[in-house]
């Protein structure tokens, strides 16, 4: 299977693992990732707070280049990154005006590429075929699949799951052999990147988020999100400094958790590279 | 020579004012055919009608044009004054001069020539007329009503009491409808089983309704003062003629554990079961998914225990059929399946309902506050028993909100939240009601008084705001909603969360309306004649429909809406004969190619299959024919007619051919 991939930011950067991850499971998957050349930034928060047509014509641009090269799935394994392609996506096919408009600026036509958030891509890859490809199921791992703000809403706009009580990360957990606990809060706000403006907030909503999960078992929290992971990996040893609590809660990108089930090492996942400590 | 007086009306000046109606009078005597053209400032006004009633007398006259406003407003009054003064009321015809001219022209020798061109459409028309003769039905006087709720049951007494025979279908075991499950009713707090169930039981006792329960329409054929109804009786297995309702089965029956559909899930019930004590009739019925004697042939212990040997493990699903001249949908509603995807809507996860045992919906509520309910009126929550100290009411569950539930009011959710704080109040007085709403909407008499009382007598506290999310701690509901009026966010923890759903039709209802050919919205509430005028009739000719299955509606209003249908019934069943307006299809059967387009596409079903005999039965030929009790006159066997052998009484192409011809 091929697949077009954008990085984003974040996978460029300062979520390296991520992108070190996703592409050692899905190499192992059979899947091959194709990154799309000359991409630029989608827009972020930025842009759509600032100025509506930017936050349009941004990923319009990525989503023309796509369209350029061919690639008719793309898999942003951001979730900033694949909410604001559909987003733009979805903006354009309601308005021709506007779609017109967008390819004056970006100066080519944008398609209806098939954007798809890192569950989604799991789910293209489809879970039979991931089940198969387990060698080491991850049994008596229990884990709290923590969906976010951003991978299934908002609803309209992903059109994936139930955006309040989704189970698609879970059904993939289930599949590797592991436990996914019911818990209270699979998608509440992390903070996102609150951390710049008000680190306090992040703080305080990231702490619910890992008491949540310890509360109800869980060995480890299994993410789909860069930001997520920063603000529960990075940010636990503040949290657990301010609270005066000990979580020592290993945060997984969910492509790691894959991984390991098919066999590969945590050095290959770039597992090592996160700051909470692996233990289960 | 046609003979035709042309009477044009200044409608005070709103003719007058932009048509110059001298000329038009002057213009239009000079039409052939045109006797006499008269103005005059209010034609339908008394002298009006009687300069008219004079002219036909006076000049012979074989057709009459009124030149006036639009038919809608006065074609029935001009055609009764024709038909005083002996002429057919269908020789007369109306130019519009008014909505299609004065109002909306403003140049004066325009409109003056517009109208003179109107009327000689009109003259050209009303040459080609012919008399026409009411049509004349027979009529069958019993009545048929779907549905046992307070809606069903007000309607079929109103009737009865009339003196007319009613059928009553109800397709759960017992009438009474969501009403008997109702502990007590906003504004007065009277308790709903002691209003309904003496009603109930004059229904069961009343000797001119005939009641079939746990029946379910089947087919409908015919037409106003004639339909042919087929209703399915479903296999009770219980011989209700024999059955003394003595209970004994019930009781020794040994499957004890299945979710009562009366309690909506929060009790318990045996196989062979009465809904409640208070059911009419109070006969069981066998559960027959559930019974170890038809699931696995064993058991058999409640024909051993029946001394009236009135169990019949044989009893198979029984089809009846029954003659009525008009029919009321009573249907009523069911609770939006909160969670649940159901066509658009599919939203809600965040409440937890389904999840949670202590998050319930409004009906269940009723349930645990009935003094007939599983808990005998004691609150005790779902999940442990226990008394709940702290209560959320969440509003507008479905309701008002397009982006993931329905955009109506569901309408009475803000009175029965409101009378659920009183009732919890009354019941657990240490504890605290929380409603979360986005408006209060309570008019009606004595219902704003109601919610104050609530408020300030009982302690509610209200919060404008929505819920986000409900989660589950220790045993407790952690809800977290907003406050808008203060600007904050609230966490409360809940014992137990009610969720005021929207209501919706009641499953089923737009099959039962296909086969009746009635219309109904998007969202499957059955769609009245005129919001205002005529609310309670449908666009099918005596079928009337009342309660919730129409749109969102209280007990006072259902009931109300009732009698409402239930007078129009009788005005139905009145008369021996039903006259219906004859302008409708005809088909000419002698070049009728028996192709059936018209039967195909008549939206009426008023085209019928019928066969030319000799007198000898040797069959001439195929053809179409209308059933004129039927037919409501659209046209569309008209364009569907490949052999232009179907035509319009008082419309024929004949006739409009002539009217374009006059305009050339």
């Amino acid at each position: 299977m091929n697949l077009g991939y954008y990085p984003g930011c974040s996978l460029h950067g300062s979520s390296d693992d991520y992108q070190q991850s996703l592409k050692a499971c899905f190499d192992a998957l059979g899947v091959s990732l194709k990154e799309l050349d000359d991409w630029i930034c989608c827009g972020a928060t930025a842009a759509h707070t600032l100025n509506r047509k930017l936050s349009i014509a941004l990923p319009a641009r990525n989503l023309a280049l796509a369209s350029q090269q061919g690639c008719e799935e793309l898999v942003a394994p951001c979730s900033m990154c694949s909410m604001q392609l559909k987003k733009a996506q979805k903006a354009m096919a309601k308005d021709a005006a506007l779609a017109e408009e967008m390819g004056r600026i970006v100066e080519a036509q944008p398609n209806d590429t098939h954007v798809l958030n890192l569950l989604q891509a799991f789910d293209r890859v489809g879970l039979e075929t991931i089940k198969a490809a387990v060698k080491e199921p991850l049994k008596d791992l229990k884990v709290a699949c923590y969906y976010g703000c951003l991978l299934t809403r908002p609803p309209e706009v992903v059109g994936f799951d139930d955006c309040e009580q989704p189970v698609s990360m879970d059904k993939v957990v289930e599949a590797l052999g592991a436990t996914a606990v019911a818990w209270n809060y699979k998608t509440e706000c992390c903070g996102a990147g609150m951390t710049l403006a008000s680190e306090e907030t992040v703080l305080d909503l990231s702490h619910k988020i890992l008491a949540d999960a310890a509360a109800h078992g869980a060995q480890c929290i299994a993410v789909a999100c860069p930001m997520c992971n920063v603000n529960l990996d990075m940010k636990q040893s503040v949290i657990e400094a301010r609270y005066g609590v000990k979580y020592g809660m290993t945060i997984y990108y969910l492509c790691d958790l894959v991984g390991l089930a098919l066999g590969l090492t945590p050095k290959t996942l770039g597992i090592n590279r996160h700051f909470v400590a692996r233990k289960a | 020579m046609a003979r035709i007086g042309v009477f044009v009306c200044w409608c005070g000046e709103n003719i007058s004012r932009t048509v110059d109606v001298d000329r038009v009078v002057q213009e239009v005597a000079k039409l052939p055919g045109v006797r006499c053209a008269i103005n005059y400032r209010y034609m339908c006004s008394d002298p009006g009608q009687t300069m008219i009633r004079e002219r036909i007398a006076l000049e012979k006259l074989d057709g009459v044009v009124v030149a006036s406003c639009s038919p809608h407003m006065h074609l029935r009054t001009f055609r009764k004054a024709a038909q005083t003064a002996g002429l057919n009321p269908y020789m007369l015809e109306i130019a519009n001069i008014r909505e299609h001219c004065s109002w909306v022209h403003p140049d004066r020798d325009e409109a003056t020539a517009k109208a003179i061109d109107l009327i000689r459409l009109a003259v050209a028309k009303v040459k080609n007329n012919h008399p026409l003769e009411p049509i004349k039905v027979p009529v069958t006087r019993r009545a048929l009503v779907v549905g046992g709720g307070v809606a069903g049951i007000q309607a079929a007494l109103d009737i009865a009491d009339a003196g007319y025979e009613v059928v009553m279908v109800e397709r759960e075991p017992s009438i009474g409808g969501k009403m008997a499950g109702l502990s007590e009713t906003f504004p007065t707090l009277d308790c709903s089983q002691c209003i309904l169930t003496p009603r109930m039981v004059d229904v069961g006792q009343h000797p001119r309704i005939k009641l079939y329960t746990y029946s379910e329409v089947e087919a409908v054929d015919g037409f106003v003062g004639n339909f042919k109804i087929t209703i399915r009786q479903k296999a009770r297995y219980v011989d209700v003629t024999r059955c003394t309702g003595c209970g004994e089965c019930s009781s020794a029956c040994p499957l004890k554990k299945n979710k009562s559909e009366f309690d909506l899930g929060m009790g318990t019930r045996s196989a062979i079961y009465m809904p409640f004590p208070q059911a009419v009739p109070a006969r069981p019925v066998i559960d027959k998914n559930v019974c170890a004697k038809l699931t696995r042939n064993k058991c058999g212990v409640c024909a051993k225990k029946c001394a009236a040997g009135a169990i019949n493990y044989e009893d198979e699903d029984k089809l009846v059929k029954e003659k009525v001249g008009a029919v009321v949908l009573a249907t009523g509603f069911k609770l939006y399946d909160i969670g649940k995807k159901d066509g658009k809507i599919a939203g809600y996860g965040e409440y937890g309902y389904g999840k949670y045992k202590d998050v319930i919906d409004s009906l269940q509520f009723e349930r645990l506050v009935s003094a007939s309910g599983p808990t005998n009126g004691e609150i005790k929550r779902p999940s442990d028993g226990k008394t709940p100290k702290n209560v959320v009411f969440i509003s507008c569950v479905g309701s008002r909100d397009n982006a993931k539930g329905l955009p109506y009011c569901s309408k009475i959710c803000c009175m029965y939240t409101a009378k659920h704080t009183m009732l919890y109040k009354h019941k657990v007085h240490d504890g605290q009601a929380h409603v979360f709403y986005m408006d209060i909407r309570s008019a009606g008499k004595n219902y704003d008084e109601f919610v104050r009382r609530a408020i300030e007598q009982d302690g509610a506290m209200y919060y404008r705001g929505r819920v986000s999310k409900i989660t589950e701690q220790n045993g407790k509901l952690i809800v977290r909603g907003a406050d808008t009026l203060a600007g904050v966010p609230v966490t409360i923890e809940a014992d137990l969360v009610v969720l005021a759903a929207a209501m919706r039709p009641a499953d089923g209802v737009t099959e039962l309306a296909q086969k009746l050919n009635v219309g109904y919205d998007e969202f499957g509430f059955l769609l009245e004649s005129h919001p205002k005028l005529r609310p309670v009739e449908t666009n099918t000719a005596g079928v009337y429909i009342c309660g919730a299955a129409q749109a969102p509606k209280d007990i006072p209003e259902s009931v109300a809406q009732a009698s409402a249908a239930a007078s129009k019934v009788q005005i139905t069943l009145a008369a021996s004969k039903l006259t219906r307006s004859p302008e409708i299809a005809r088909i000419n059967e002698k070049t009728c190619a028996a192709c059936f387009r018209c039967y195909e596409t008549c939206p009426y079903h008023a085209i019928e299959k019928a066969e030319v005999r000799t007198r000898k039965g040797v069959l001439v030929k195929r053809t179409a024919r209308v059933n004129v009790g039927l037919c409501m006159g659209c046209g569309t066997c008209v364009s569907a007619c490949l052999s232009k052998s179907a035509d319009i009484e008082g419309f024929t192409e004949q006739e409009i051919y002539a009217m374009v011809e006059s305009l050339i």
